[in-house]
């Protein structure tokens, strides 16, 4: 469960968050959609406690990120934007090392890694050094140090960014597990049919604010069948 | 104070760092390589040099030899080949300027005559003196004719009646007690510099690749959502870069140990006290800069946005605290208790005393490896301080 609170963030004179409030339950998919700039990254990253929100908090299974940012993460996964992976290490030993960052004993961050592995389908390049892999394995190798610790929450900046098709349908199937499996998934996208396929909730921000939240059929009834339309209608000036 | 990650991320930044060739070359290869062999070379080069210039003899163009026979076979029987020449004063210069003849020695016209007649006689001596070389050769040339003047000097004594040896009221007799040790220091004395430089960058590409490259990556950004505080990330990327210069310095200590021992020192009269056991105080004089060297370099490449910005950085900036040692050479400073306050000058003065197999003051000691650590410590801190920016991520 993640709760954005009136979060506010500014860079110098640029006002990139003013006042972004939602929440994103457990058992769902939502989808933070807004165009390039709108202030998604910011907020996200309020959420996974690298910056500081100039005004409001962001509570994480009730816990408020400001008040302890070390409990927040331990319970959070993290993609970041073009998140990058160590190149002299192999697949492994990268999920391995977040397991030991996170303070899980040996053997249990050995075997929760062999089990990313299968689940992510890595075999193949498990145990090669990062330095040569595509950007699907490098999103993999990513997303599974981010899974190694078990997280109830997970939050993806642009996952899908520089992948083929096959990489992307391999992700879809990740989250809606992940999403069947109980947990609260949260990810920024400006891609359309990405949130309209994956997402049970679309939080839709436009110059650092939230200008509609909901279902994906409640914000569809605000500007037309498609969610494009209604995205379009959301921004254009009343 | 929570140590929690500093250990997964030291272990982490050294693994990944083994497979790294660029920095397993900086760290293993070009320093305790390099300086070694450098140092070693010019041992040997100024030994040979020396040798050759005491055995030769000297070779001397004299114009108009025929009006000083004598004087020239006092010369040629005492270790100087004499050429005959023919030049007037303006071809002896050139010759001397083009180094066709190195040092001519002219004998005047009058010289028989105003030696006959008990006056001051005149040789006129050429040489190049921006050429340092040949000063020797030149000094002894002088000497030679002085003494030759001082020999004529007694006979003349002699056949008026007085004793020789009451015109010589002063006889100057010189001891030089630089002990074999101490002269050898001086030729090593650029060898501490490049020890504690090879440490240094025992260390600069790992902190680089931790800092900077980790952001320019885009890995940090996760780095930095692990449940571990900020700051214990950076302790450990410091310690990591530490251990890389410890292999380095121990690498480079033992190498200078081993093709010193290969150069003939003792030839020179010199015997540099490099020993096992003077090498491992040498190694021990240094370890404090290790969290000194490690936190400095970090700091720097912390605040650069890319690989290659840390890389320009640090090319520039480490040399730094090694500038108060070129200092130290340039005006001969000697160790005293207020300088062992000073980073890597103290670990300078130090290792010198060591070399020198000189007595060493144990207060100096606490006084270096005490403050460096406090200094370090403190850098460390502010690493730690810069960890916590959020202008970290750039």
């Amino acid at each position: 469960m993640l709760e954005a609170r009136g979060l506010c963030k500014s860079f110098g004179k640029v006002e990139a968050v003013r006042g972004v409030s939602f929440s994103a339950r457990d058992g769902q998919i939502t989808g933070l959609l807004g165009a390039n700039g709108a202030g998604k990254s910011t907020t996200l990253r309020m959420l996974y406690t690298v910056l500081k929100p100039d005004q409001g908090d962001a509570l994480i299974d009730g816990g408020s990120v400001l008040a302890d940012p070390l409990a927040a993460r331990r319970s959070i996964g993290v993609l970041s934007h073009g998140a990058g992976v160590y190149n002299h290490l192999t697949a492994r030993e990268n999920i391995v090392y977040f397991g030991e960052l996170h303070g899980m004993p040996r053997a249990d961050r050995q075997a929760r890694a062999a089990e990313l592995i299968e689940l992510l389908e890595m075999q193949p390049f498990a145990d090669r050094l990062a330095k040569g892999f595509s950007q699907g394995q490098k999103l993999k190798t990513a997303l599974a140090r981010a899974l190694v610790h078990r997280p109830k929450n997970v939050l993806l900046d642009e996952p899908t960014n520089g992948l083929d098709v096959m990489a992307v349908r391999g992700l879809r199937k990740l989250l809606a597990q992940l999403r069947d499996a109980g947990h609260c998934v949260l990810f920024s996208s400006h891609v359309m049919q990405e949130v309209e396929q994956l997402c049970d909730e679309v939080v839709v921000i436009a110059a650092g604010q939230v200008v509609a939240a909901g279902s994906l059929d409640e914000i569809r009834a605000r500007g037309g069948d498609r969610l494009e339309d209604a995205f379009v209608a959301l921004l254009e000036p009343k | 104070m929570n140590l929690r990650g500093i250990w997964a991320v030291f272990r982490k930044e050294f693994r990944e760092n083994l497979r790294d060739r660029r920095t397993l070359l900086s760290a293993l290869v070009l320093g305790p390589v390099f300086g070694p062999v450098l140092i070693a070379g010019l041992v040997q080069f100024s030994i040979s040099h020396a040798e050759e210039q005491s055995d030769e003899n000297i070779a001397v163009a004299v114009t108009h030899a025929d009006r000083a026979p004598n004087l020239l076979a006092y010369l040629s029987a005492r270790g100087v080949d004499i050429e005959k020449v023919n030049l007037d004063e303006a071809g002896t210069r050139k010759a001397v300027v083009a180094q066709t003849h190195k040092i001519i020695l002219d004998i005047p016209e009058d010289f028989g005559t105003r030696l006959q007649e008990g006056q001051p006689a005149p040789v006129i001596l050429y040489s190049d003196g921006s050429r340092g070389f040949d000063r020797r050769g030149v000094g002894r040339v002088r000497t030679l004719v002085s003494q030759y003047g001082l020999e004529i000097a007694q006979l003349r004594f002699l056949a008026r009646g007085i004793d020789p040896i009451s015109v010589l009221p002063i006889s100057v007799q010189e001891i030089d007690v630089s002990t074999p040790t101490s002269r050898s220091v001086m030729v090593l004395n650029m060898m501490t510099y490049l020890v504690i430089l090879s440490m240094m960058f025992g260390g600069l590409y790992l902190a680089i690749d931790a800092t900077a490259g980790e952001r320019e990556r885009g890995s940090l950004e996760m780095l930095l959502t692990a449940p571990v505080p900020r700051e214990n990330l950076i302790y450990g990327k410091i310690f990591a870069a530490a251990a890389y210069m410890a292999v380095s310095l121990i690498l480079t200590v033992a190498m200078f140990s081993v093709a010193m021992s290969f150069v003939g020192l003792e030839k020179m009269g010199a015997s540099a006290n490099l020993g096992p056991g003077a090498a491992s105080q040498l190694i021990a004089c240094c370890a404090p800069l290790l969290l000194f060297g490690a936190a400095y370099l970090s700091i720097i490449s912390g605040f650069a946005k890319s690989y290659r910005e840390a890389q320009t950085y640090l090319g520039l900036v480490i040399t730094l605290p090694t500038m108060p040692l070129m200092f130290a050479g340039l005006l001969g400073l000697q160790a005293k208790q207020s300088l062992m306050y000073v980073p890597f000058l103290s670990q300078h003065l130090l290792m010198t005393t060591v070399v020198r197999a000189e007595p060493i003051e144990p207060t100096w000691v606490v006084i270096s490896v005490v403050s460096t650590l406090v200094y370090g410590v403190t850098l460390m801190r502010i690493a730690g301080r810069l960890y916590r920016r959020e202008g970290l991520l750039g």
